[in-house]
């Protein structure tokens, strides 16, 4: 089956990213697809690599990374939210004058077309937030 | 059609639970999950809710359960504890997800 | 794009201002009006309040999206639910909300109510109905 996750809340903060890396895990290892991680209000700092928690504690980030390189994952930062919350990669960088980008590359920045393509898309969107 | 409905707040804090009992029809079943789990549990405020919701089944997410400390001894009867691989299987069995964040 | 229409709904449950959720739903369901699929709005709980009417910003230094909702019929999203327990239980009736309208091409361009008061087994049934539920 093909599935969605969009994530509403950022690292730590809240469960909401450990919750739908959990089921984005075991849907997997059912064999499932998963068609598109979409990161949307402050779930967009799930996406910067700049993220450094002490040695004894998960870095989510790159959990996240980890999971997409393996399976290839489609994993959307949702653009207008990147915006405000100063996640960066290289083409926002150039348009809107940033001096630096702070991006993990498993990540792309896109619009919110591709929450509603998922939704479209999937069999079933599934929503992490607070 | 059937739903699967999430729940991931205390229904101590929020009113999440309820609201998700008040939309969940017969044949759909809820999730509770994160701090949700709390309305699994025993002697609370939730166990008349839960037994009398007509036709809906109710999970809870072991993980989070055990993280908090929760038993499952006290669970309300009724309630089954799940993985995150029922989770998935869950959602793939009902033709919708419906989160109440 | 996609092969069929599906019936997508947003379910709002979250007051305006004292968390972005309102406004960034908003954006969601503009953006996804492009995509011409069957699109409802739910308002329940705290979401209420995020069409009530009178919404003036200017002291809080926010920018007052609630005009938005008027541009929704012209997007046709004109099928907006408000749960009449959510309603009542926070004093407030439909009279309380703005009066938001689209205007049906196919009855002349007539002008029409966006919200329609329904209970909350009206709406459980509505949801059922639907393929996707966003919340936000």
């Amino acid at each position: 089956m093909k599935f969605s996750i969009q994530i509403n809340e950022g690292p730590y903060q809240h469960q909401a990213s450990d919750s739908a890396y959990m089921f984005a895990k075991a849907a997997l290892e059912k064999g499932h697809e998963i068609f598109r991680v979409f990161f949307y209000h402050d779930g967009v700092g799930n996406s910067t690599r700049l993220t450094t928690p002490p040695q004894d504690d998960r870095n989510i980030v790159n959990r996240w990374a980890e999971l997409g390189e393996q399976h290839n994952l489609d994993m959307v930062v949702c653009v207008a939210a990147a915006q405000r919350r100063g996640i960066v990669d290289d083409g926002e960088a150039e348009r809107n004058g940033k001096d630096a980008t702070n991006i993990d590359p498993r990540f792309r920045i896109s619009g919110l077309g591709q929450l509603i393509e998922a939704a479209v898309q999937s069999d079933r969107l599934v929503v992490f937030g607070d | 059609m059937s739903e699967l409905h999430t729940v991931n707040k205390s229904p101590y804090e929020k009113s999440s639970f309820d609201s998700c009992v008040g939309y969940a029809v017969a044949g759909s079943a809820i999730l509770l999950m994160e701090d949700g789990v709390y309305a699994a549990m025993q002697g609370g405020a939730t166990e008349a809710k839960v037994k009398s919701a007509q036709g809906v089944k109710f999970y809870a997410l072991g993980p989070d359960m055990k993280a908090r400390g929760l038993s499952e001894d006290r669970v309300i009867e009724g309630v089954e504890i799940v993985d995150y691989a029922k989770f998935v299987d869950l959602a793939e069995e009902h033709s919708k997800v419906v989160s109440w964040v | 794009m996609s092969e069929s229409i599906k019936k997508l709904m947003y379910l709002n449950r979250r007051a305006p201002y004292g968390t972005i959720y309102a406004w960034e739903s908003l954006e969601v369901v503009l953006i996804g009006a492009a995509f011409e699929q069957d699109v409802s709005l739910a308002f329940v709980d705290d979401g209420v309040y995020q069409i009530v009417k009178g919404q003036d910003t200017a002291e809080v230094g926010m920018k007052n999206f609630s005009p938005t909702y008027f541009a929704l019929g012209g997007y046709e999203v004109t099928k907006l639910y408000v749960e009449k327990e959510s309603l009542e239980e926070r004093g407030l009736t439909i009279d309380d909300l703005m009066p938001l309208t689209w205007e049906d091409e196919d009855d002349d361009w007539a002008e029409k109510d966006s919200i329609r008061l329904v209970s909350r087994e009206e709406l459980a049934e509505v949801m059922a109905g639907q393929d996707v539920v966003f919340s936000f």
